[in-house]
This record gives structure tokens, sequence and C-alpha cells, in this order.
């Protein structure tokens, strides 16, 4: 090898994936520069799948991965989420308005 | 074959913070600590036959007194290429040592050489990896002729074609085993510094 610049030449970034246990979801568990897929493989084992520490790795070029970052709600549509009914708050007001409307019933009745 | 692990082991990972890529860094000390401990178990087993201990038989020794294959003795930092011609030349050797070793008689020993097969198993594929990458770089072909006959020494006579057909090689006349360069003295220097700063049967 020659200069210190040559081993990053022609290098490319891949993500590594973990599964903590058979079953459950993969997770992010780094990125590993590499200069081909075979490396990468390696590499990874080496950092990731020594002592039985995952049951599985996926490893990606990262330019496999296709990062979303923009979801757009531009109407505030909260009451498709869950947390996005605030039922307290809606009873409340409820209340408030029955109350209201039963103050004037019998304003109008006296 | 204890003494060729201990001594590769430790020239392996003086590659430790210096290797060509971080990533590489951390795979190759790996590989070295992997053959240190290829070591302890072998030495184990000796010292159970020998009636003493691994780390007797490990570092209270003189240099004269290993058995370790000049091709381990060699510091190679830090040229990459040697390195690697060296890797490859010697995964290849031990390869074809471990083969024997599990067909042995004694069960111990080929119970540990199918153990210690299984971690070899990457050790190798590391090897071909990045021979595969650099085999057709002249300094990789010139460290191979150099370092060929020191990778014949590591093992018997009668193994040696077999290596020879399985990298491609003629075989030449070996650097056998029994000489030390005087590099193993500088290594054993460092390696057992600590060692004897205490009186022998100290306990750590």
């Amino acid at each position: 090898m020659g200069a210190p610049g040559d081993a990053r030449r022609g290098s490319v970034i891949y993500e590594v994936f973990r599964q903590e246990r058979k079953g459950q979801a993969l997770q992010h568990a780094g990125s590993i520069e590499a200069p081909d897929g075979a490396f990468a493989d390696a590499y990874a084992r080496e950092q990731y799948g020594r002592r039985g520490e995952s049951t599985a790795l996926w490893v990606v070029p990262r330019e496999s991965v296709h990062e979303l970052e923009d979801f757009v709600d531009e109407l505030e549509r909260n009451y498709h989420r869950v947390d996005g009914y605030p039922l307290k708050e809606k009873l409340g007001k409820a209340r408030e308005l029955a109350a209201k409307s039963a103050d004037a019933l019998s304003a109008g009745s006296g | 074959m204890a003494d060729d692990e201990l001594i590769l082991g430790w020239r392996n990972s003086e590659w430790t913070g210096i290797a060509p890529l971080l990533e590489e860094d951390v795979a190759f000390s790996s590989i070295a600590q992997n053959e240190i401990g290829h070591a302890r178990a072998l030495y184990e087993l000796a010292a159970r036959e020998l009636g003493t201990t691994a780390d007797e038989l490990a570092f209270d020794r003189q240099p004269s007194e290993y058995r370790c294959a000049q091709l381990v003795e060699l510091r190679l930092v830090p040229d990459w290429a040697r390195t690697i011609a060296r890797h490859y030349l010697y995964e290849s050797a031990d390869q074809i040592r471990i083969e024997a070793f599990r067909d042995s008689a004694a069960a111990e020993i080929a119970g540990l050489a199918t153990k210690i097969d299984r971690e070899e198993v990457y050790h190798r594929m590391h090897a071909e990896m990045w021979f595969g990458r650099l085999g057709s770089d002249a300094r990789v072909r010139v460290a191979l002729d150099e370092l060929w006959p020191y990778a014949l020494g590591i093992l018997n006579e009668e193994l040696r074609p077999v290596l020879a057909g399985r990298v491609g090689l003629s075989l030449v006349q070996a650097v056998e085993r029994g000489g030390h360069s005087p590099e193993l003295a500088e290594l054993w220097e460092e390696m057992t510094i600590v060692r004897r700063s205490v009186p022998a049967g100290a306990a750590w």
C-alpha cells in the first residue's frame, strides 16, 4: 500500500443493521468503510457479530438506503393519530357547552 | 505450534493503531488476539503433559528455547504488503497443520484442533480477501518469494508439497526450525518485561 490516502480512494460506506434476538426488528448499529462487499461483510462480522452479540446482520451499501425525512401534515389532522385526540380537553369543552345551554334554558323559563 | 501462534499473535498486534483502515485495525487485532488464544489453549495442553503451567511455558523460557519457525519472528511493520504475504502463507500452512491434527488419535488434540479450525475459517477468509485484492501487486509478489522458504519451515517435510500445491509455488529449500533470528530476542525482551519485573511465582 502507498500513502495513507490510497486506502480511502475506492472505499464505500456500508450501513450495518443488527438483530438482538430472533424475531425482533433489526436496528441500525453503525457504519463501515470498506473497498467492497466481501470486506464489508468481514468487517461487519468482526465489529457486530462476535461472541453471539447479534443473531443476524444486514450489511447494505449506503447508496441503497433511501432516506425520507420530510412528512407533509399541512392540515394538522391530529385526529388521525392515537395521541391526537385529547379526550379530556374535548369532554371539558362539551360539558361547558352543555352547562351554557342548561343556563340558557333555565333563564328562558324564568 | 503454540510458539508459532504466540509470536505471530504478538507480531500481528504490532499493527494495532496503525493498520491501513480503521476497520482493518479492528479485524487484524482480533485475529492477533485469536492466535494468542490458540497459543494459550495449546500451552495448557502441553503444560498438563509436562507438569508445568501455560504461563511458564509461554514466558519463562530463553529465546533460544522457543521452537517457533522463523517466519513468525520477522518484524514486518510498517510494510502491509509483506504482512499480507506472510498472513496468506501462514494461514495456508496452518490450515494444513490443523487438518492433520483433526485426525489425531489423541481426542484432546483432535478436539482442540476442531475448535481452533472454526475460528481459523475467518482468518483464512480474511487472508484470501486481502490476497485477492493485493496479490498481483509487485510488492506482494516480491514479498511472497522472499517469505516462501520461511513459510515452508512451518510444516514438517511431508506436508510441504501440499502447501506448495495450494499456493501455487514450487518447492524450494526451507528455512528450518531450530535457528532463530535476532529479532526474536528483541521481541522476547518486550514480551516478558512485565513478567520478569516480579519474582517467579508471584500471584497476579
